[in-house]
């Protein structure tokens, strides 16, 4: 890391006025009982003491977005003849995620095993990805549902960031994580750390160490393949979800998503939308068959894909960034980290019959 | 050889289709339609690699996309050949196409036949309905290179005559010397020359030798699943059992999410898989 440096809260407004005026700075504002990524308009203010309800995943992956724009065009000389042209749509703004938590970025990393994959990558989310920066607070305190230190993170961790920001005193102390983010710290609003710098450490190193010890998920991967066709198991544990989805879409990590055509007349746009695997619709087939028939399949998927397939495939990087989101927002109040334990513990019933 | 996907089109966006034309349709029964289909130019036409097996996705813009395997061997390339049965909205409309309309297509998606491996093999096709699509690229293909092959031989069978596809190439390949064809429906009908009767009876009554050869199937979830018994009880191993499987697909590339069997994404990893394979997978067909 380069010289830390240190910026006062008084400050803090100039501070990002200042970048608002090289990039799109998109910061956690308070809307209601909510607190939401949106852009950032001069002098306002942030809402940074709290997590954000959602992550800042749609700064880099819409909700929503065009992959192409299509246009049928009549051939004037014979009507019957239609032909069609199709129209990029790709053009990323450079932005600065400004006020994200270690987890909210994470969840970039997930994506970019899949999304910047060997044969294919989509050129939609790169280009987004490349153009945005992350100026990342470290947490101090743990809420009840957080497990970042269990999925392979900490509440300082700044991987995948440009800047780190650690709360020290009546300020922050910034340190730069990436050269993109060391051309932010380029202002005469900032001064060097010096001492804080130290406090800051001690600071990210106390919060991690009052998160207790963490829990290893590490046996779920093989644990949950042995437990697939053990439905008992998956109607039990997923009998109180209502297949509602929150969970999906406020997931940093979810990136599933849907394509569908959005015609007007003879133009139109295909456009890509989250998708939420808890749907029955995720995987029905024209044909009626569905390979996921009930909510139980649908959780044991969503539960494997995190903690088994994609470790399974990437190294044994879980898919999990231990924000908590799912546990805070499901209305019935399903927790994957039990979901997870219990898989872990579960003794299939011919063992027990043995045991006995 | 398959094309490098670094110098295919969809390299730089898998999302974006090719536009390509319509050729020639044929009905081919009540519910599936054949396309004939050529991509931009000749020499795009001549530069598209493809392997037998792999699929592509059909495009008819303010509708959708679906998938569907290139019935086409690459040995024939004056056109790409789909053919589509009528199911949802995608095949609704694909089905009102006809030549000179425009049509988007992604291609080629997927994993191939392991036809390198099958040198030298006796082979015997079983196709049910429309899972006869899959299968005709290959036995094309192997037609096409037949001193690479051992004895050829092709089940195919639907509920009727009448439900036959390809049934303009039938006389050929039953006439053929170099290749054996069975016919089977579900039903007696009149004028039906052929055998009558389920497929995997059919199968156990033509009885080909597990010796030296590979068993290639692909039809709906009831016919594969007594397929596989009578292969088994004809002394067929799981790795000398081929299929090729169907999920519901949008990206095509293994980003979406939606097509995996636990850690399989039949897009990329498949369609084709050996039952072998499968009986690695969790069960989630």
């Amino acid at each position: 890391m380069a010289e830390a440096k240190y910026i006062s809260n008084d400050k803090l407004t100039a501070w990002l006025d200042e970048l608002a005026g090289k990039m799109r700075v998109i910061a956690p504002t308070r809307q209601g009982d909510a607190v939401v990524f949106a852009p950032y308009a001069s002098g306002q203010s942030v809402e940074l003491a709290q997590e954000a309800t959602a992550p800042p995943k749609s700064v880099v992956f819409p909700a929503s977005e065009d992959l192409l724009r299509y246009d049928y065009r009549k051939n004037p000389e014979n009507l019957g003849q239609v032909d069609v042209e199709l129209l990029p749509t790709i053009s990323p703004e450079p932005t600065l995620v400004f006020g994200s938590r270690p987890c909210g970025v994470r969840g970039f990393l997930i994506f970019d095993r899949v999304y910047d994959g060997a044969t294919y990558k989509d050129p939609y989310y790169l280009a987004r990805r490349e153009a945005t920066l992350f100026a990342t607070i470290a947490c101090g305190q743990a809420e009840n549902a957080c497990f970042c230190h269990s999925v392979g993170s900490a509440p300082g961790d700044a991987t995948g960031s440009d800047l780190l920001l650690t709360p020290i005193a009546d300020g922050f102390v910034v340190e730069a994580v990436s050269d993109k983010g060391a051309q932010c710290l380029e202002s005469s609003l900032l001064e060097a750390a010096g001492g804080k710098a130290d406090e800051a450490k001690a600071f990210r190193e106390k919060a991690l160490q009052e998160m207790g010890e963490p829990q290893d998920f590490g046996p779920a991967q093989q644990k949950l393949l042995e437990l697939f066709d053990d439905m008992g198991f998956w109607e039990d544990v997923s009998a109180k979800c209502i297949s509602c989805g929150a969970c999906t879409y406020l997931c940093p990590t979810c990136y599933c998503f849907n394509i569908t055509d959005e015609n007007a007349g003879l133009t139109g746009r295909r456009v890509r939308s989250w998708d939420n695997c808890m749907s029955f619709q995720f995987t029905l087939e024209a044909s009626g068959h569905n390979p996921r028939p009930t909510k139980a399949h649908r959780l044991k998927n969503r539960v494997g894909h995190k903690f088994s397939y994609y470790p399974n495939l990437h190294d044994g990087i879980i898919a999990c960034c231990g924000c908590g989101r799912c546990i805070k927002s499901c209305p019935v109040s399903v927790d994957i980290r039990e979901i997870v334990t219990k898989a872990m513990a579960h003794q299939p019933p011919a063992v027990e019959e043995a045991a006995k | 050889m398959t094309e490098n996907p670094k110098q295919s089109p969809l390299a730089a966006n898998p999302y974006l289709p090719e536009i390509g034309t319509v050729v020639e349709t044929i009905q081919e029964t009540h519910n599936i339609k054949t396309f004939r289909i050529v991509l931009g130019s000749e020499e795009r036409m001549q530069n598209f690699h493809y392997e037998p097996g792999q699929v592509g996705q059909l495009s008819v813009f303010g509708i959708g996309e679906s998938t569907f395997v290139i019935n086409s061997p690459p040995t024939r390339k004056e056109y790409l050949q789909f053919s589509v049965m009528r199911a949802g909205e995608v095949t609704t409309k694909l089905h009102s196409l006809s030549k000179g309309d425009r049509i988007g297509v992604r291609a080629p998606l997927g994993n191939a036949f392991p036809y390198e491996s099958m040198k030298g093999k006796d082979i015997i096709f079983i196709g049910g309905g429309i899972g006869m699509a899959p299968l005709r690229t290959l036995l094309l293909f192997m037609l096409d290179n037949r001193k690479d092959y051992g004895k050829i031989r092709l089940l195919y069978g639907a509920r009727s005559p009448q439900d036959m596809a390809f049934s303009y190439e039938l006389p050929d390949w039953l006439e053929r010397k170099d290749m054996e064809t069975v016919l089977t429906i579900d039903r007696e009908a009149e004028g039906w020359e052929h055998k009558v009767g389920l497929i995997p009876n059919v199968l156990l009554d033509m009885a080909p030798k597990p010796r030296k050869a590979v068993a290639v199937t692909c039809g709906p979830p009831i016919m594969i699943k007594f397929t596989l018994q009578a292969l088994k009880k004809l002394g067929f191993k799981d790795n000398q059992i081929i299929t090729t499987l169907e999920k519901r697909m949008k990206c095509g590339v293994g980003i979406c999410g939606r097509c995996n069997i636990g850690t399989k994404y039949v897009c990329v990893d498949g369609p084709v898989f050996s039952y072998e394979q499968l009986r690695e997978l969790p069960n989630e067909l």
